[in-house]
């Protein structure tokens, strides 16, 4: 019933609200922090702790937005929101950004009156099975039995390609993640599709881990990224320009340690994005050590994904795609000039 | 007499004030549609029903019309309401059946028949339902054995994909057979017409429930006989993952079926109980006396009596057990609410257009539900002479 009565208020706060005015910018420096929208507890991208905090990829950038706005990386508040729940949180103002391993496709940018900001982690829809299935293959799964997540882009790329293989399948689209692998472990289907990180994150809580295999295809393209509402630009630039810093500054070797030292540097490129030369800030409506805040509270992006979900975490996910470009991966950030 | 003005005139004041009322209202509508039209513009987002024509492109577990990835976010709607039908109807049924049992056995003069009846109700009416159909679903159901390793009775198989039975496949000549069913009934219809006319005259009627029931399968079964028993039973078999063939009712569907109707019935269990009890046992005495037996007390003064009593609840219960069908989004059955208020409103983002539309629906299958009990109650209603 919870649910329902979430939807429902928030598709009332989109009948009853009165036209937004203000800028998002405003908004949030008025409030005094960040209204972020993460998952409900996907590890290595956004999940509670013990202590109540918030950890992962998409918390940390919502931790950037909100160092560049106030220098406090601590600025910011989390809404925990399901994959079904995320786009009408967004649209009705609920929610500042959305930042919750949310692909990036047209009909979400277009028709659903969205801007997606740079990519934050590239993804590609993975499937697991149960060893002793004996599935070596996607192509082995005719006929299986398949958990999903409902309302995800991974619920579609799944029927496109068993469509276009002319295999059958069954779906069972369940709404939280944690009742997709419940249902799974339980036998309730035959595999279990998500994007391959996801499958990393979510193996970790199996009972038996060495009982279930990740197949070796990737059958998408899921550029994750941070989403705003569509039209309002200076809002969306902080978003995607707080993803650049810490690739530039990872870029550059800029890291939370040399951070301060790096203030010295004689580097015009690292002066820029430290604010020391230019008025780089001013664009955005933000101070102009804005970039220098992010490095110095949240990292680079080198930090943020070994500790999250690299090498420095349970996942322990190599960077592949995710390297940076001079590294052999596509992750690239247009420069501060 | 004094003239009375006239805006103390009672016609023109009962006439001002049920037109400032329908301006408020109409007025307060107005601007919630202008505001959400201005609202949705602001944002961007697409608004209107076209989205009912484009193509869904997800699939769904459990269909029972024609529904492939490429159909229409409309024929998703259809397939979630059906579903919602289905479980709601079977509910309905169980439901109905085992509440009255129940009612009954807690009026029952045997000790332990009426404790377990106590008993039963007092459990299942007070824990929340989605924690029963969770119950049902997590703790009951996906603890089966997996497809390979099934548990078979006799022709039916039961593992953690659900319940299978061999599905009834109908061969030339089955239409015969279907014709001596229709057949059978209107005889039946016709048998008690007479009876009853027989009844008012002479004020013995004609037996009627062996010589019905004999109607009623024999005719068929004769006929099938004749025929040739142009009826077969396919068997579900094991092809890859899964059963494939037969009829087969998906763990979802059983969880909510046995969640929805063993909730529902500890209610309608009271409400049975409620319309016995408020029969006045006077009445009882008075049929009793007049030579009426303990059977055809029942059946001819106490049941007509309690039904005006029973109706009215009963079908708040029917109302609420549809509804509740809604709470199946917590498990995976491809119903209104989890596939079009779930999964197409994401896609699409038009959460106004597509809860609007399941609160219609949901509206709907409630008017339709009270206004066939309705009916239903004026026909057995007591005319009181």
């Amino acid at each position: 019933m919870r649910r329902h009565l979430f939807m429902a208020t928030i598709a009332a706060s989109i009948v009853f609200a009165s036209a937004v005015s203000a800028t998002t910018l405003e908004d949030v420096k008025k409030k005094g922090f960040v209204q972020c929208g993460v998952s409900q507890g996907l590890k290595g991208f956004s999940s509670p702790d013990d202590k109540g905090g918030w950890t992962g990829i998409d918390v940390d950038l919502c931790r950037a937005i909100a160092a560049a706005i106030f220098g406090d990386a601590s600025s910011v508040k989390f809404t925990p929101l399901s994959a079904k729940e995320r786009f009408t949180a967004l649209q009705s103002g609920v929610i500042d950004v959305l930042s919750r391993n949310t692909t990036w496709a047209l009909s979400r940018d277009t028709a659903l009156g969205f801007d997606f900001r740079g990519v934050t982690y590239y993804d590609g829809q993975g499937f697991m099975v149960r060893k002793s299935a004996g599935v070596k293959s996607v192509r082995d799964l005719n006929g299986a039995t398949v958990c999903v997540l409902m309302g995800t882009s991974t619920s579609l790329t799944l029927a496109d390609y068993f469509r276009s293989n002319n295999m059958k399948y069954e779906p069972i689209t369940f709404e939280k993640d944690d009742e997709v692998v419940a249902a799974y472990e339980s036998g309730r289907c035959d595999a279990y599709t998500t994007d391959s990180s996801g499958l990393y994150a979510n193996r970790l809580t199996l009972k038996d881990q060495q009982e279930h295999i990740v197949l070796p295809e990737i059958i998408s393209k899921e550029p994750l990224g941070a989403v705003v509402r569509h039209g309002d630009n200076q809002w969306g630039d902080i978003v995607s320009w707080a993803l650049y810093a810490t690739l530039n500054a990872e870029e550059l070797g800029i890291d939370s340690k040399n951070v301060a030292g790096m203030r010295e540097s004689e580097n015009p490129e690292i002066r820029r994005l430290l604010g020391t030369e230019g008025k780089f800030g001013e664009g955005l409506g933000l101070p102009d050590d804005w970039a220098y805040n992010i490095i110095a509270k949240v990292g680079n992006y080198s930090e943020i994904y070994e500790r999250n979900v690299g090498m420095g975490s349970p996942l322990g996910i190599p960077r592949g795609l995710n390297a940076l470009w001079t590294k052999g991966g596509i992750q690239y950030a247009p420069p501060i000039r | 007499m004094r003239k009375q003005t006239f805006w103390n005139d009672p016609r023109y004041r009962a006439w001002f004030f049920q037109a400032l009322a329908v301006l408020l209202v109409g007025g307060f509508f107005a601007t919630v549609i202008a505001n959400t039209v201005e609202n949705l513009n602001a944002l961007n987002v697409a608004s209107g029903f076209g989205f009912l024509q484009h193509t869904a492109g997800f699939g769904i577990s459990q269909t029972l019309i024609e529904y492939s990835e490429a159909s229409t976010y409309g024929r998703a709607f259809l397939v979630a309401l059906l579903n919602t039908l289905l479980v709601a109807a079977i509910g309905i049924v169980f439901a109905t059946v085992l509440g009255f049992l129940v009612g009954i056995a807690r009026l029952s003069s045997n000790w332990l028949v009426a404790k377990l009846a106590t008993v039963y109700i007092e459990i299942f009416r007070n824990i929340p339902l989605l924690l029963q159909i969770l119950f049902w679903y997590t703790a009951v159901l996906s603890n089966l054995p997996a497809p390979r390793v099934s548990m078979q009775f006799g022709p039916m198989l039961l593992n953690n994909r659900g319940l299978y039975l061999p599905a009834p496949v109908s061969d030339a000549g089955f239409g015969y057979v279907v014709l001596a069913i229709i057949a059978a009934l209107v005889a039946i219809v016709f048998l008690r017409q007479v009876s009853e006319r027989r009844r008012m005259l002479t004020g013995v009627g004609l037996p009627l429930l062996f010589p019905g029931a004999g109607v009623l399968f024999g005719l068929p079964l004769l006929v099938f006989w004749l025929v040739g028993s142009p009826l077969h039973f396919e068997a579900p078999e094991l092809r890859g993952f899964n059963f494939v063939g037969g009829v087969r009712a998906v763990p979802e569907l059983l969880a909510l079926v046995f969640a929805l109707s063993i909730y529902t019935a500890a209610f309608i269990a009271e409400i049975v109980r409620s319309g016995i009890q408020a029969v006045n046992w006077g009445q009882s005495e008075a049929a009793l006396a007049l030579g009426l037996r303990r059977p055809e007390t029942l059946r001819l003064v106490v049941i007509p009596q309690a039904l005006r009593v029973i109706i009215p609840p009963l079908t708040s219960q029917f109302l609420n057990l549809t509804k509740n069908s809604s709470l199946a989004a917590a498990l995976a059955y491809p119903e209104l609410a989890s596939v079009f208020a779930g999964t197409v409103l994401n896609q699409t983002g038009q959460a106004v257009e597509v809860l609007a539309i399941t609160m219609a629906v949901y509206l709907s299958l409630s008017l339709l539900t009270s206004m066939a009990m309705n009916f239903y109650n004026s026909r057995i209603a007591l005319v009181e002479r």
